[in-house]
């Protein structure tokens, strides 16, 4: 049932119109998915400029590199374009943005007009970020903890703040639109039990963004007002309290760190289950488990703050929260593995990506389990454990969730297929390189080497060297996609509409889609994950 | 209803082309705009969260500080700010007959009412400019004692506090104030080029929510600010 | 499902609407003198309960809450709600227990 029709041949969302207004002032989902992909992107590319920094001065143990004081602006840009520029956008924004309206059936988003908005304030966000950076920068830390950031800090914090502010309220509208989406558009026939455990993912993950993005916007706008008008909200001198700061930053900041692993979630379920070509096993439970990973993500927020002077008691509460956390992921992790027990398993790029998200996801989310127990993580906070923890959920779970989605997805985007071989490699690459880089930190981390400190002890020298040269792998890991996927627009294989003869709507329209998704509407009179009607033809590219 | 494509240009009709019904249509914006309430009771609320810690801590100060500010003026702008509440219902009441110029009316009045509690906070800014209790480095703060009472013992740098507060969270709100204003204007133009009918009144509608929204959070901040220690 | 009708065409008469507005502004009144009256710890229990009363009144009349047959609505309100009083609960959690030893 694959035409081998090019692309160019059909009326597709890519050839609808031309020219960079058509692009620019676009409301269709798509097309507003493709310019984040391409921004975001370039932020990550930037993102990843400022950990090559930190890796190469951490070659030697003396602060050789740059001065300390630089060393805190490198380390801040990292963190502030990583977090706030690409991580809790990048699967929302690119894969959810493109395919929630097609998984529920509908012609696009509820709001399109917002959704153009959104990306608008995104990039808004990102220029101011990326002058604040070019002009010196800032020291603070991603975290902007006063009374440095308020009254010591001589750089650009109130722009920084002002960036991540109107990042903030990208975010919130696309999450306000998934939302309006998925509860007004489904296509009729389409009950909750019959969705993509993407869609209960990016309905989770929305969730979140509405009710925990607000208060961070306040909390910066509160250090603005600090440094801009002297209303010393944070100030101790006044009778301020630095932890108010932190515990309104964290009550975001902690659930952020779930917008951002949910979405990834959500695409580990479609890929394992397309490449097992079976139903994921306990459908309800992970679906139930992304509402859960919500709602307790809003509860442990204070496990940041154990050393900081909160009260041990208060700590003792967050601490055995924060425990309950970690039980709807492992949830998850169980049922996928059950998913693949007598599954038809194959291995192609999307489900390479999906094993490395199963085993790295899980030794990240196992050493939060320490970070929860308030005796070690008296030890451990503030070190590389820390760092290495949450590189291991953020890179080896979001990332590893995003390029298996990218993969997945690309023929359906582009209407083009990528280079198998070279899928695999990068890959593969970029496991080893991940490895390489972040499992010698947990050692340096336990050993006592303090996280944000250009200059180390000679002893841990190896482990840095070690961690260094995994980041030059990861790079080339990262390097790779890049051009064998541009190289793809041009010259890869023509895609069929269902190249992975997946179960899901939107196998069920061309690749790449029309401007309104559908020719007709779809009827949605069959389970979701219905692999044992899909027949067992060959993959058919 | 049919799945007709866009009818833009039918008159108090607006059916965009990714919706099948206009009640589809209507039901969407309405999610949508409580939602974004949503976002906004968060935001207040990070700010009440301060209120609260600092309230608790140092109520002296915070005593001091609510019973420098004009509670009558207060009073007079949650008067003004409900009256103003009221005629926002009504306005979109009157969309919903399809009475425009009722409909123009209460807006204007919406706004004036509106208006009216701006410039009463800025009567109060400028008495608080008057009087140093701008936090910073003019601030100063000498305690008001009426006859027969103790001063309460205060510490003059936390002070400021509540005033930080109090500018934060009032200066907030008035902004939020202007923001509601400016809606208002917009919908004004359109109501009067009867841009909206029984059929289709959505934004009317969702501006009220709005507005309400904005009034709800002074009907909390007017005791919270102005009346922490008023009995005697 | 997803085509939803559930908007309500309710018109509520000018005569209610003003009734709403009347309580509003004498319970704005009585929120004044009920801070004149010392009541210790309860004062400010009183006012915020009155103004949540005040509150309700907007929500369910003015914003046509009470006329609603969608859920989506009240659970939107309801766990806004939740969550804020998870902030403003724990933090104070944090707050209230520093001095114990």
């Amino acid at each position: 049932m694959a035409t081998a029709a090019l692309p160019q041949e059909r009326k597709n969302y890519l050839n609808a119109e031309h020219g960079l207004r058509s692009w620019l002032l676009t409301t269709d989902h798509k097309r507003i998915a493709v310019l984040y992909m391409i921004s975001i992107t370039v932020f990550f590319f930037v993102g990843a400029l400022y950990a090559l920094l930190i890796r190469l001065e951490l070659l030697t143990p003396a602060g050789d590199l740059m001065q300390a004081d630089s060393y805190n602006r490198v380390f801040t840009a990292h963190g502030v374009v990583m977090v706030f520029f690409f991580l809790i956008p990048v699967v929302p924004a690119v894969l959810g943005n493109f395919l929630v309206p097609i998984m529920v059936g509908a012609k696009d988003l509820a709001f399109p007009r917002i959704n153009l908005l959104s990306w608008y304030l995104y990039m808004i966000g990102g220029l101011l970020v990326i002058h604040v950076v070019l002009t010196g920068g800032i020291d603070t830390g991603w975290t902007f903890y006063p009374p440095f950031s308020t009254q010591f800090s001589n750089s650009r914090v109130i722009e920084a703040g002002l960036a991540a502010f109107i990042a903030g309220f990208s975010s919130i509208f696309t999450g306000l639109n998934f939302i309006v989406t998925i509860h007004r558009m489904r296509a009729p026939g389409l009950t909750w039990t019959r969705l993509p455990l993407f869609i209960w993912a990016q309905y989770a993950t929305s969730v979140i963004m509405i009710l925990g993005t607000p208060v961070v916007a306040i909390t910066l706008v509160l250090v603005i007002l600090e440094r801009a008008l002297h209303l010393g909200i944070f100030d101790p001198k006044l009778g301020g309290d630095p932890l108010l700061f932190q515990h309104l930053f964290w009550f975001y900041s902690h659930p952020a760190v779930y917008i951002m692993i949910l979405p990834s979630m959500g695409v580990i379920s479609e890929l394992i289950s397309a490449f097992s070509r079976k139903r994921i096993f306990g459908y309800k439970f992970v679906a139930l488990s992304s509402i859960a990973i919500a709602v307790i993500g809003f509860l442990v927020w204070a496990h940041h703050m154990f050393v900081a002077g909160m009260s041990v008691y208060a700590a003792l509460i967050f601490s055995f929260l924060t425990f309950f956390v970690g039980v709807p992921s492992a949830i998850k992790v169980f049922n996928w593995t059950a998913t693949m027990y007598k599954g038809s398993i194959t291995f192609e790029t999307p489900m390479l990506y999906a094993f490395g998200f199963l085993g790295l996801f899980t030794i990240g989310g196992l050493t939060g389990l320490f970070l929860a127990t308030l005796g070690v993580d008296v030890h451990v906070t503030d070190t590389y454990f820390v760092v290495a923890h949450f590189h291991y959920v953020m890179v080896g779970g979001v990332v590893m969730g995003y390029l298996g989605g990218i993969h997945f997805w690309w023929p359906k985007i582009t209407g083009r297929m990528y280079p198998e071989f070279w899928g695999k490699v990068a890959a593969l690459v970029g496991f080893i390189g991940f490895n390489l880089t972040f499992f010698p930190q947990f050692i340096l981390g336990y050993l006592g080497m303090p996280r944000r400190y250009y200059q180390y002890p000679p002893e841990f020298q190896v482990l840095n060297i070690l961690s260094t040269a995994g980041a030059t792998i990861l790079g080339v890991g990262y390097l790779m996609p890049l051009v064998y996927l541009l190289w793809s627009l041009r010259y890869g294989e023509v895609a069929s509409d269902n190249p992975w003869n997946a179960a899901g709507l939107e196998w069920k329209t061309t690749s790449p889609p029309p401007t309104f998704n559908f020719d007709e509407t779809p009827v949605v009179d069959f389970e979701v994950y219905n692999y044992e009607d899909l027949k067992e033809i060959p993959v058919e590219r | 209803m049919s799945d007709s494509p866009a009818a833009t240009a039918t008159h108090g009709l607006e059916l965009r082309h990714h919706f099948a019904t206009e009640g589809q249509q209507r039901d969407s914006a309405t999610l949508g705009m409580w939602l974004f309430l949503v976002t906004e009771i968060m935001f207040f609320g990070g700010m009440f969260c301060a209120y609260l810690l600092y309230r608790t801590r140092h109520f002296n100060e915070f005593a001091a500080g609510s019973r420098s500010l004009d509670t009558w003026l207060g009073g007079v702008n949650t008067a003004v700010l409900l009256v103003s509440s009221w005629t926002m219902a009504m306005a979109v009441r009157s969309a919903q007959l399809g009475k425009r110029k009722l409909l123009c009316l209460f807006l204007v009045l919406t706004m004036i009412f509106g208006a009216t509690f701006l410039g009463v906070k800025a009567v109060e800014y400028h008495a608080k400019f008057v009087e140093h209790h701008v936090p910073g480095p003019y601030f100063d703060f000498k305690q008001e004692v009426k006859a027969g009472e103790t001063p309460l013992p205060i510490n003059l740098h936390t002070m400021q506090m509540f005033f930080s507060v109090y500018f934060a969270m009032t200066g907030m709100h008035a902004l939020h104030m202007v923001i509601g204003l400016g809606l208002m204007t917009y919908l004004l133009i359109k109501s009067a080029r009867g841009a909206y009918s029984p059929k289709y009144y959505t934004p009317v509608e969702m501006a009220g929510l709005y507005w309400h929204f904005v009034d709800i959070v002074w009907i909390y901040l007017f005791p919270l600010l102005y009346l922490i220690d008023v009995h005697k | 499902m997803s085509n939803h009708d559930n908007s309500e065409h309710h018109v509520i008469s000018v005569g209610f609407y003003s009734l709403i507005g009347i309580t509003l502004l004498i319970f704005t009144g009585i929120t004044y003198f009920a801070a004149t009256v010392n009541l210790g710890q309860a004062n400010i229990v009183v006012a915020l309960a009155i103004a949540t009363f005040k509150a309700t009144l907007v929500v369910l009349f003015f914003m046509h809450v009470k006329y609603t047959s969608e859920k989506m609505t009240r659970a939107t309100i309801v766990g806004a709600l939740f969550f804020l009083m998870l902030l403003l609960a724990l933090s104070m959690a944090d707050f209230a227990t520093r001095s114990w030893t």
